[in-house]
């Protein structure tokens, strides 16, 4: 059996006496859409942070494609190929949407001499290809802050696509989207794993999102792992249901 | 290049060659306004294009103008024998001498500055926001007190400069056009810059820049590099402005912190920043509204200056070039 994209064993994080994140362990398969679920506060983005080398973890071990990367800042673990998206979200404002794209390729290469060089032809189409894909062509020279938060996080998410990421980590990528919307960008998301092959691990607090799009969800509560399994486990797991709607 | 921007660009290129001919009198005045386009230049690429607004870059302008005349006298003379002398000496300098001390003066004055600022970049580009502002201005600060103190460059004495060779009106000449070349070089330079990969990234630093090192950007890098350009042309407007003025001393010629360095800013922020041409812009009406004051309400000109920064600043922030683009978006394009 071949190891997991990314290995989280015994991750421990306190901010002062709330202990975020305790002993979780989970596995985010190779091509796979992993979730990730559990009531507010349960520290799933804190996890996520941790994977991403936001914040350093207080014990445990995070591997990526079999690579300890838990002391590793944020840069060198997104250089490697491991990207997040933020909950709340977070473009260049001042910037059009073609231009974030751009600024967004994969910063992987070494040598200095990159920092002056000039976009090709080639990169600023696939920048367009990309915005095409999520539905935001129309607007590619609009300037990014004018748009709306649900296209905002499209956009973020064709950044995303554009650093070439192995493993797109996406908190709550729903939240805040009208209806009609969201079942295109399920529908977005599902071909970026299939078609571009990357591995996705979601946050979603929706729960249709999220047993239509993952093969496998684990489920957090007050900092602890709870339940992992399929989507049909996970839903008939009397520990979960007693997670959200606070039994006892 | 379109052709309008092509004639633009010679119209005031011929301009400024012919400045100094149609009026000889203000031949200094006209480089000083040179000097004032490349501290404009030099403090948008951080202040207007990265977010960081730097107080502190006067600190390379002084280190140039010192490192140029260390190089000049050092060639020729013990330093410090030339500055216990107060200057007594300097009428020594051969026409040859004072030249190749004059370019080794410039090339040192232009990659001495760039050290600094690679190595004060590993501390001062932890601090964001109004600590980078306030940490900047320390630098400076201390830069000018230490020189002040420092006895073998002659600290608040001051350096006589070497005298420049050859008949009355050439020195004005000589350096009116080299500071009009370094300008230009400087705004030809950034306009290349500008084209590449380098400006998008400073530009998502000032956007967000946690945002860019989620997205693997070497932020640490740009930033570095983007300083050390700063100071590179900084360094050379100092040495250039230091012969011409003919006498450095520290506090209100080489680190003028209240001046020149808060000019820059100002500058910037009143012709629009974040655009290659609102640097100069701002630098040529700030330019003229300082001769203006400075000629028809002497007593009064910082009071002037202060006015307009408030208004600038609390009705005005995008600046000329900023508000001409909302108005006129097609001439941007």
């Amino acid at each position: 059996m071949t190891p997991a994209l990314i290995e989280v064993r015994n991750v421990r994080k306190a901010f002062g006496g709330v202990v975020a994140n305790r002993d979780v362990s989970l596995d985010v398969e190779r091509g796979r859409i992993t979730g990730l679920i559990g009531p507010n506060g349960s520290g799933k983005t804190t996890l996520f942070s941790s994977i991403v080398g936001q914040h350093p973890i207080d014990s445990g071990s995070i591997r990526f494609e079999g690579r300890e990367i838990s002391r590793l800042d944020v840069q060198r673990i997104a250089r490697l190929g491991l990207l997040r998206t933020f909950q709340q979200t977070r473009i260049f404002s001042k910037m059009d949407c073609v231009q974030n794209l751009l600024v967004s390729l994969p910063h992987r290469e070494t040598a200095w001499s990159h920092m002056f060089r000039r976009y090709p032809p080639e990169v600023i189409e696939k920048a367009e290809r990309l915005l095409e894909f999520v539905g935001l062509y129309a607007k590619r020279r609009l300037v990014a802050g004018s748009l709306s938060f649900g296209q905002q996080k499209l956009l973020e998410f064709a950044m995303a696509l554009m650093n070439e990421p192995k493993v797109l980590l996406l908190d709550e990528p729903t939240a805040g989207i009208n209806p009609t919307l969201v079942n295109a960008l399920i529908e977005r998301l599902k071909r970026s794993n299939r078609e571009f092959g990357i591995t996705l691990f979601v946050i979603e607090h929706n729960m249709r999102v999220i047993m239509n799009l993952a093969s496998r969800i684990y489920c957090m509560s007050r900092g602890e792992l709870l339940a992992s399994g399929s989507p049909a486990e996970i839903r008939d797991d009397r520990r979960v249901i007693d997670a959200y709607l606070g039994a006892q | 290049m379109s052709r309008r921007s092509a004639l633009l660009h010679l119209a005031l290129a011929a301009a400024g060659i012919a400045a100094p001919f149609v009026f000889p009198a203000h031949t200094v005045q006209f480089a000083v306004f040179w000097v004032f386009v490349l501290f404009a230049l030099t403090w948008d690429i951080m202040g207007g294009h990265m977010g960081y607004n730097s107080l502190g870059n006067i600190l390379f302008f002084g280190l140039g103008m010192y490192i140029c005349a260390l190089v000049q006298i050092g060639l020729v003379y013990d330093i410090a024998e030339y500055t216990a002398a107060n200057g007594a000496v300097h009428i020594d300098f051969t026409d040859a001498q004072y030249f190749h001390g004059l370019a080794l003066g410039v090339a040192a004055a232009a990659l001495g500055p760039v050290l600094v600022a690679a190595a004060l970049s590993w501390i001062v580009f932890g601090l964001r926001g109004p600590y980078f502002a306030i940490g900047t201005l320390g630098v400076a600060i201390a830069a000018a007190e230490l020189t002040n103190a420092w006895d073998y460059v002659g600290g608040g004495q001051g350096i006589a400069m070497p005298v420049f060779p050859g008949g009355p009106g050439m020195r004005e000449r000589f350096f009116y056009a080299a500071c009009m070349a370094a300008a230009v070089a400087c705004y030809l330079f950034l306009r290349w810059l500008y084209g590449t990969r380098f400006r998008l990234a400073i530009n998502a630093i000032r956007d967000d820049e946690d945002k860019a090192e989620a997205l693997g950007l070497h932020t640490g890098r740009y930033k570095m590099v983007a300083w050390s350009i700063s100071a590179f042309f900084l360094g050379i407007a100092g040495a250039l402005f230091g012969n011409m003025t003919g006498f450095i001393e520290p506090l209100e010629t080489a680190y003028p912190t209240l001046t020149f360095g808060i000019f820059m800013v100002a500058m910037t922020l009143l012709g629009g920043k974040g655009m290659l041409w609102g640097p100069v812009v701002g630098a040529a009406v700030f330019y003229t509204l300082r001769e203006l004051t400075w000629t028809y309400l002497l007593g009064w000109q910082y009071i002037a200056l202060g006015v307009l920064i408030i208004v600038n600043v609390v009705y005005f922030q995008q600046g000329i070039l900023g508000w001409l683009r909302a108005r006129r978006p097609q001439w941007f394009a």
